[in-house]
């Protein structure tokens, strides 16, 4: 069984790799300078242009995108590639007002595959495999992705997408499915409701998954290698990076191992901006140095975590990405969709006339997110009966729901009965213990 | 014809009808009528008060979410068949009651009085004209 897909890469010397990306990184700037109005005009602004950047080294002189940039950038600003020659598009889970929408091209699509290839092999998974892929398909990168990555390898895929989890483990029995990929409360569902179905691991072929898309933790990993009989595997990733796959798991456990040869990348201060050293906690920062349509140059994620060098157990040579610890901004991941305090105003402000003192509970039940907004009632909200209340209850759970892409409980509650802080209402209650 | 009723938005947790009744008694305000409409999360407290815009202010300046609405408050017969009577009068005259409760009566009294809510007042009110009495808030007070 092979232990690496791309062992040229994931094992490459590290001397060898920065010349490697140097050298994709010189293309890369060039590229996008004589492609992308909107970030060559960034490069302007700092007084720098493709011939100061001449290696890795010269990568902090260039400027940050964040995702306020892809959002002034909607939707072709910072394409660069012309459209007839792109072949999918995929779209984040939701950011204030528009989302964001990142292009690929066929060779974007193939490294993206090699990517999660690579990760699907580092579980063990091989041609042999069955690989029952349970991440939504759509816009989505985590069906996409992984399937991707599985038929590249040749495993006999799946494409279940989330949902109906009994007919889920029907197929896992029925079908003998080797390898499963979601999102680890999925994972944790659906182990849950193979015992409630009164069977057991034993009934089942699996022996790995590979999970992401939302935090989770090392007791969670526990239960859902219990639950399922099967070696959890974290994977990592973005859709403005390109999906899942930026960085996936081996079999140490111990970290995520970023595939350098496409994505370089660095800590930062979020504060100042400034470069931090491998082992220090900051913000985490890619850019894409292989990706024709959508190259991102120095994309911040707002993740913060730690990246650690040196040779793996497992043999690659890879940086190590420890699961992210927490975020630059305020952003929530709730069941797997990305959340901001600031879509949840914008609803209350715009579209229900309601007030702006909301707070956000997000809990786990059953390994699975609890998502409720609680709102400050004013005079004018309300008339004096139930049902005004109920209708307004309504109108905002159908209002956020199509904002966020997600359901939440919503609750009306006394004025100024949520605490505030500094005259501040505390907006967010996140009683997940992920870190 | 219609009287003034507070309405107060009041969530489901200990206490919470104990300090808004104890805001109006410090205040001097008199209860004459009232109900609690409640659900799982929530209830509305609807009250007639001696003074519903004084009660008004000492309600939002403690923080309730309150509304004042238009009600009417109808002398019914205190006796079997009274309420029946004036609901006969409306459901013949298709209007719908939202919702109503009754208001405190003295036992010497042979009437009693009913808050109601109607889908249209003002057709409620056509509808009992000349067969109830519809009272007054100044009215209602006295009794």
């Amino acid at each position: 069984m092979a232990k690496y897909w791309n062992e040229e890469m994931e094992c490459m010397e590290p001397d060898k790799m920065r010349a490697l990306q140097s050298e994709r990184l010189v293309k890369q700037v060039r590229h996008v300078w004589d492609n992308v109005p909107y970030y060559r005009k960034k490069m302007e602004e700092k007084g720098i242009t493709p011939d100061d950047i001449k290696g890795i080294e010269d990568l902090h002189k260039l400027p940050f995108l964040s995702k306020a940039d892809l959002r002034d950038a909607y939707p072709t600003g910072l394409l660069a590639k012309p459209l007839s020659e792109c072949v999918r598009i995929h779209s984040t889970s939701g950011t204030t007002g528009k989302r964001v929408v990142a292009y690929y091209t066929q060779h974007d699509i193939d490294l993206w595959n090699d990517c999660t290839a690579r990760a699907i092999t580092a579980a063990g998974g091989t041609k042999d495999d069955v690989v029952q892929v349970c991440y939504g398909y759509g816009l989505f990168t985590g069906g996409a992705g992984l399937d991707g990555g599985s038929h590249t390898i040749g495993c006999l895929t799946l494409p279940m997408s989330s949902g109906n989890t009994e007919r889920q483990i029907q197929f896992m029995e029925d079908l003998g499915s080797t390898i499963i990929c979601c999102t680890p409360s999925y994972a944790a569902y659906i182990g849950e409701t193979l015992k409630k179905m009164g069977k057991s691991p034993d009934d089942l072929k699996l022996k790995a998954g590979i999970f992401g898309a939302e935090p989770w933790t090392e007791e969670m990993r526990q239960e859902i290698q219990n639950s399922l009989g099967i070696k959890a595997y974290d994977i990592y990733g973005l859709t403005e990076i390109s999906g899942p796959g930026v960085a996936f798991e081996c079999e140490c456990q111990e970290g995520m191992h970023i595939n350098e040869d496409n994505f370089i990348a660095e800590i930062i201060n979020p504060e100042t901006g400034e470069p931090l050293p491998d082992g220090t906690k900051g913000e985490l920062v890619f850019t894409s140095i292989t990706k024709e349509a959508f190259p991102m140059l120095r994309y911040r994620t707002r993740d913060i975590c730690v990246l650690t060098r040196g040779k793996c157990k497992c043999g690659r040579t890879l940086v190590k990405m420890a699961k992210p610890m927490g975020r630059s901004d305020d952003m929530l991941i709730i069941r797997g969709v990305n959340v901001f305090p600031s879509q949840i105003e914008s609803v209350l402000l715009k579209m229900c006339n309601a007030s702006p003192n909301y707070q956000i509970i997000v809990g786990r039940e059953n390994n699975n997110d609890t998502f409720e907004i609680r709102v400050e009632l004013t005079d004018d909200m309300w008339t004096d009966t139930i049902k005004s209340i109920e209708e307004l209850e309504k109108k905002i759970a159908v209002d956020m729901h199509t904002v966020l892409g997600i359901k939440a409980k919503i609750r009306l509650v006394e004025p100024n009965s949520i605490p505030r802080s500094e005259g501040k209402a505390v907006r967010v209650i996140d009683t997940r213990k992920l870190v | 014809m219609t009287v003034k009723q507070l309405s107060v938005f009041a969530e489901n947790r200990p206490g919470r009808l104990s300090a808004i009744s104890g805001l109006l008694a410090e205040n001097d305000i008199n209860i004459r009528a009232m109900s609690v409409a409640d659900t799982k999360d929530f209830g509305i407290l609807r009250l007639i008060v001696n003074d519903p815009d004084k009660a008004q202010q000492v309600l939002k300046a403690a923080n309730c979410a309150v509304t004042i609405a238009n009600v009417l408050a109808i002398q019914l017969p205190d006796k079997p068949g009274g309420l029946a009577g004036a609901m006969k009068v409306l459901y013949d005259n298709n209007v719908s009651v939202e919702y109503m409760y009754s208001a405190f009566v003295s036992e010497k009294s042979a009437e009693a009085y009913l808050i109601l809510r109607a889908d249209s007042n003002e057709a409620a009110e056509q509808a009992l004209e000349g067969k109830y009495t519809l009272l007054s808030q100044e009215e209602l007070l006295k009794r």
